[in-house]
């Protein structure tokens, strides 16, 4: 590859996933972390109790994203062949875990808030 | 809701905040390089990977040029794709696009075949009776397969008893899969070969003999499978040591190679193809097989006097330094492509390297300045050795191995990522080359 610019790793996104998906995603992913900000400045805490169920759910999003990408590319753990690809793998791991700790704890915030004048 | 004494944000407002963040950061914009003022006239022949990124970077770069493209075909292909296309990994229509959906504005393009160049006049001609006269010209035609040169092959065939051809075009890629799972479903004796002449993306019929060879893995009919790869010289790819890995995958996955082998013939009521070989002819039964005609430059350029006088005299590609592109009789003539007459580089990747050169070359021309890029025959071909593995193979001119990643992708190690990139990445950067952006 010559030059690795954002604006080709846009394109290179919108290719993988088509562009409707691709965007959707983002929009998603984008909404999500905005409301995951919003609870946080709006709580001015963090709840540890939701973040408990948060963590238990982190699994579930490293084999949903593991299993999301392996399905959209025809691939298999087995093709794994070498150290960057445990690394690529990993990291599709790791970020799903951490989306998905994201998305339940601003999920339960959002449906249950905290009720302040007695909790805190 | 919820009582304290700090100041309050609701929904609305953060989401105002973030909103406002958001344009802020989308505001930043790349920088361009000042256009040279210029009203030279500049043909490019052929509306491919070369000559539309070179007509977008052109564009970029120059002002009041008029630049007219000439090319037939208004269908754009994403050949890359093909080999996918024929192992079943992607529909016929992910290699099409229209030819005018990557054009810039500002530039003509005329959907007719090149019938003459007149070097010296400084003139094209087009079928329809049009004659351009240019300032520079770039020839980047593609080439021309000829299938007529396998005795008893014809294009409608593919698909039916057991024939594949997948460089034919996307219609005759999904016609090869077709086939291709028959052999799958069925076994028997699986042949693949290539042609003796140049060829556009060497590494394509491996790709599509290993494909195969995992397709039979993965139905369980491996055992009931011969495979037999035809390389047409002593070596199984023009890069010595690549070519060394590929013996060994080839060893490893049962794949009998034959050397000094090209197809003369086929036969294909019986199934049997007819080899030249370095002692003579040599038959052989198959139950598939995988045909890649000779390929030579459009006849347009072997008639205008533009190719080489002693070099692939049976397949006329242009006389030109390796290095610039440029013609070495007439100046103002770049070839760029499959169509150029130097050692490597008949693949899309090379073209991405090639572009900005003869982009330098004609901008520096037309500004009086000294041209600086060179092509150093950069060729990249992901070569696929399993449905989820390939090899990132980059080299140049002289068989150096010349990795994007070094240390982090290794060139011949059959890695995951290398498969993610041909899969996914490449149309992208493909698309974003035709754009010039890449």
């Amino acid at each position: 590859m010559k030059d690795l610019t954002f604006s080709t790793l846009i394109a290179v996104f919108e290719e993988i996933f088509g562009r409707g998906l691709f965007w959707a995603m983002v929009i998603i992913a984008a909404v999500v972390t905005l409301g995951y900000l919003f609870v946080l400045i709006r709580d001015r805490a963090v709840s540890w109790r939701k973040f408990l169920w948060a963590q238990l759910s982190m699994p579930v999003g490293a084999v949903l994203a593991v299993w999301f990408v392996m399905a959209m590319t025809h691939s298999a753990p087995s093709d794994i062949g070498g150290a960057v690809d445990l690394i690529v793998f990993l990291g599709v791991a790791v970020m799903g875990a951490v989306g998905m700790a994201i998305l339940v704890y601003t999920l339960e915030s959002l449906v249950k808030p905290p009720k302040t004048n007695r909790e805190s | 809701m919820h009582d304290t004494n700090s100041p309050q944000i609701g929904r609305r407002g953060f989401l105002g905040l973030a909103a406002g963040a958001t344009a802020l950061a989308a505001t930043s914009g790349e920088v361009r390089a000042a256009s040279v003022p210029t009203n030279a006239k500049i043909v490019i022949i052929g509306a491919g990977a070369g000559g539309t990124a070179l007509a977008n970077r052109l564009v970029d770069r120059l002002e009041g040029a008029q630049i007219t493209l000439v090319d037939p075909r208004k269908e754009h292909l994403y050949q890359p794709g093909l080999t996918l296309v024929a192992a079943g990994l992607k529909p016929a229509d992910y290699v099409v696009s229209e030819t005018t959906d990557w054009l810039p504005k500002g530039v003509t393009l005329i959907q007719e075949k090149a019938a003459a160049i007149d070097p010296v006049a400084k003139t094209v001609s087009t079928e329809g009776g049009q004659t351009l006269s240019y300032d520079f010209l770039v020839v980047a035609p593609g080439l021309i397969l000829d299938h007529d040169a396998i005795e008893g092959l014809s294009l409608d065939m593919v698909g039916e008893n057991g024939i594949g051809a997948l460089y034919a075009g996307p219609q005759y890629a999904a016609a090869t899969w077709k086939a291709a799972s028959k052999f799958i479903e069925e076994g028997g004796h699986g042949v693949f070969t290539r042609p003796g002449t140049e060829m556009k993306c060497a590494g394509a019929p491996l790709k599509h003999t290993f494909l195969i060879d995992d397709r039979l893995r993965r139905a369980g009919n491996r055992g009931k499978a011969e495979i037999t790869y035809g390389a047409h010289d002593s070596a199984l790819f023009g890069v010595p040591i690549v070519s060394e890995k590929v013996r060994m995958l080839f060893l490893d996955r049962d794949i009998a190679p034959v050397y000094q082998h090209t197809v003369k013939s086929i036969d294909a009521g019986a199934k049997r193809v007819t080899f030249n070989t370095a002692e003579g002819t040599e038959e052989m039964d198959y139950d598939y097989i995988h045909l890649i005609p000779p390929q030579r430059a459009p006849e347009v350029i072997r008639q205008s006097g533009l190719s080489w006088a002693d070099k692939w005299t049976d397949q006329g590609w242009v006389e030109c330094d390796m290095a610039t592109l440029q013609h070495l009789r007439y100046p103002e003539i770049w070839a760029l492509g499959d169509v150029a007459g130097v050692p490597k580089g008949k693949t899309a990747a090379s073209v991405k390297w090639q572009v900005p050169v003869v982009e330098d070359q004609i901008v520096s021309a037309i500004a009086g300045t000294e041209p600086s890029e060179t092509y150093g025959g950069y060729t990249s071909c992901p070569m696929i050795t399993k449905i989820g593995r390939a090899m990132l193979v980059e080299f140049d001119y002289n068989n150096n191995l010349v990795p994007s990643f070094p240390g982090i992708i290794p060139p011949l190690e059959e890695l995951w990522i290398s498969w993610l990139m041909k899969e996914v990445a490449l149309k992208a950067t493909y698309n974003a080359m035709l754009r010039g952006k890449a």
